[in-house]
């Protein structure tokens, strides 16, 4: 791997981890994963820097977030949070982006109407998949009642796309080699 | 946040990184296994004895736990009215107790020890194919960026303030994504030509 | 001694440097020119993190398409921006980031590491995190990693450009105090008095190539 992606990877990492320096919104305790302005940067991590540095991006930030560092907004961290109900969305995280950058490298040159929904795919459906069956186990809420809470946080997920893909194209076009 | 380390020379001080990092994770996982107040509340004690003996004051303890009293005073409120107020006091001194404990590992150890010892740790990973000296790499430069980013991201702010764009996300996010990665590109020529070989 | 045969840089189809031929050999020598004229690739063309398109750059007879390590050891980098180039969250650690790289040992990098900080004044700075400095310190941490790699020449591009009179003044002081052969890009005419020799980039050439006080007014001149 080259400097350039060791550098990348570590950027966006950092970035995902400064997006958690704006206050989350939390509406019930533990038992539910907050909105935070976090997983802007798993799309970021993806759309920006592709398939493989986005993910690796990502795995390292859980790593950091794992061994304890406080980078989850919130200033959570350590190996409980993967304990906790949003620990799936989490470990989504690498997926998501992984997902998000495979799609957008087909695409580069996409316009918006192409690239927010591969944004969406990777960023919502991916992230829920992996993350709502793990709340509905360690909440021990059934698998329905999981998904009907998770609606609450469609919306602000597709403001999120929306960003994601209205930066995306800014930094592509500033940088068309990326 | 993250330059959190207190110089000092207690037994905790010197104690590796590994041991610490081990500890951290083994308790923090113990507390979540154990769902019981008294664990919880003797677990917070245990913890917070430990400040005076790696020599930190109750003030370097307090501030750890500062930031987040109004995220605690959500979860208290939001617990008692779910389920009741034992479960209240446990979720929020089980929590007050991890961050107790992160905390006590980042103030007594050095960044750079944390990751020579987590670079070490995933040596196992060289069969894969991942190099564990620039796994240490970019997470030197993960926790380098991320007061960085905050730096660009208020100047670029205040530039749009003055323009009367401040309400405005895209005009914030856009421009501090295009420095971002002008910087990443810069910080990779300067790593080389310090003589770093990938 | 740095010898510059014949270089022609080109990004794509935008060219940046043409058949630029130089032998550089004295102990201060600046390169001045407009934005975009090529001074700054220029300067990343002496240690190797650019390399020409076609002809060659020689430090001491060693080519930097073929020596890239010894080069870098060689031929000290500072960038504009410290920010850029700081890489580790701390001041000792990153110090200590070059010196690893040329595998010196531990005890010599410690040693080094107090050198520096007492050259600087920065002694009590050594578990400082690098982003709580102000812009002047940042800029001499830059400054102090390079030196601390013991190289025989130092190229800093623009290293004034971003901060304040009064960090100028120290920045410019210690770059006025080093014993190494020093290439210099800058806007900043006043730092180049006494220097050896001064030359003027436009447009990817070289318009003039003199001692300051002929080559400076040409500048000026040139640019109204």
């Amino acid at each position: 791997m080259d400097t350039k992606s060791i550098v990348y990877i570590a950027l966006f990492a950092a970035l995902t981890a400064a997006l958690g320096l704006m206050p989350p919104i939390s509406f019930a305790g533990l038992a539910l994963p907050p909105i935070t302005a976090q997983s802007l940067g798993v799309m970021l991590a993806g759309s920006i820097a592709g398939a493989r540095r986005g993910g690796l991006a990502m795995l390292l930030f859980i790593a950091l977030v794992a061994v304890g560092l406080p980078l989850l907004a919130g200033g959570r961290g350590g190996f409980g949070v993967f304990a906790g109900a949003s620990g799936g969305f989490l470990l989504a995280w690498p997926i998501s982006a992984a997902v998000i950058g495979y799609l957008i490298g087909r695409a580069p040159a996409a316009g918006f109407t192409l690239m927010a929904p591969m944004i969406a795919f990777g960023g919502i459906i991916v992230m829920y998949a992996v993350g709502i069956p793990w709340m509905a186990a360690v909440a021990g809420l059934p698998l329905t009642k999981a998904v009907t809470i998770m609606l609450a946080y469609v919306p602000g997920d597709l403001v999120k796309v929306i960003l994601a893909t209205i930066i995306t194209r800014g930094v592509r076009r500033a940088y068309p080699a990326l | 946040m993250l330059d959190l380390y207190s110089p000092g020379t207690s037994y905790l001080h010197r104690l590796g990184p590994g041991p610490k990092i081990l500890t951290m994770m083994l308790g923090g996982t113990g507390l979540f296994l154990f769902d019981s107040l008294p664990i919880a509340c003797a677990a917070f004690i245990a913890i917070a004895a430990l400040y005076p003996v790696a020599g930190l004051t109750a003030k370097q303890a307090w501030a750890q736990i500062r930031p987040l009293l109004w995220i605690f005073a959500i979860f208290f409120a939001l617990q008692w009215w779910l389920s009741g107020l034992t479960t209240a006091a446990f979720v929020v001194i089980r929590l007050a107790a991890l961050i107790l404990l992160a905390s006590l590992v980042t103030l007594t150890t050095r960044a750079s020890d944390m990751i020579d010892s987590l670079t070490h740790a995933l040596g196992f990973l060289r069969p894969f194919g991942a190099n564990p000296a620039k796994i240490g790499l970019s997470i030197s430069l993960a926790l380098r960026f991320i007061p960085v980013l905050a730096q660009i991201t208020q100047e670029v702010r205040e530039a749009q303030k003055t323009r009367g764009l401040e309400r405005s996300v895209i005009a914030t996010a856009l421009p501090v994504a295009i420095r971002t990665i002008k910087m990443a590109d810069d910080i990779s020529d300067a790593i080389e030509a310090r003589g770093y070989r990938p | 001694m740095i010898e510059i045969k014949n270089v022609t840089l080109s990004y794509g189809d935008r060219t940046v440097l043409r058949d630029i031929s130089l032998a550089l050999s004295e102990h201060r020598i600046a390169i001045i020119g407009a934005n975009g004229s090529g001074k700054s690739s220029f300067a990343r063309l002496l240690n190797g993190l650019v390399l020409p398109t076609t002809g060659d750059v020689l430090i001491d007879g060693q080519n930097t398409r073929t020596h890239g390590k010894d080069i870098r050891q060689k031929v000290g980098f500072v960038f504009q921006n410290p920010d850029n180039q700081i890489v580790f969250p701390v001041v000792e650690e990153d110090l200590a980031f070059g010196m690893k790289n040329l595998g010196f040992p531990k005890e010599d990098i410690r040693r080094k590491t107090d050198e520096i900080l007492a050259r600087y004044d920065m002694s009590d700075l050594r578990e400082h995190p690098a982003h709580l400095l102000s812009g002047g310190q940042k800029q001499l941490l830059a400054i102090s990693g390079v030196l601390v790699m013991e190289p025989a020449y130092i190229v800093l591009d623009e290293p004034t450009t971003l901060l304040d009179l009064r960090n100028k003044r120290r920045v410019t002081e210690a770059i006025h105090a080093l014993d190494q052969t020093v290439i210099l890009a800058s806007h900043d005419l006043d730092l180049l008095q006494d220097f050896d020799r001064v030359i003027v980039f436009d447009d990817g050439r070289i318009i003039a190539d003199d001692r300051p006080e002929n080559a400076i007014p040409y500048y000026i001149e040139s640019m109204s």
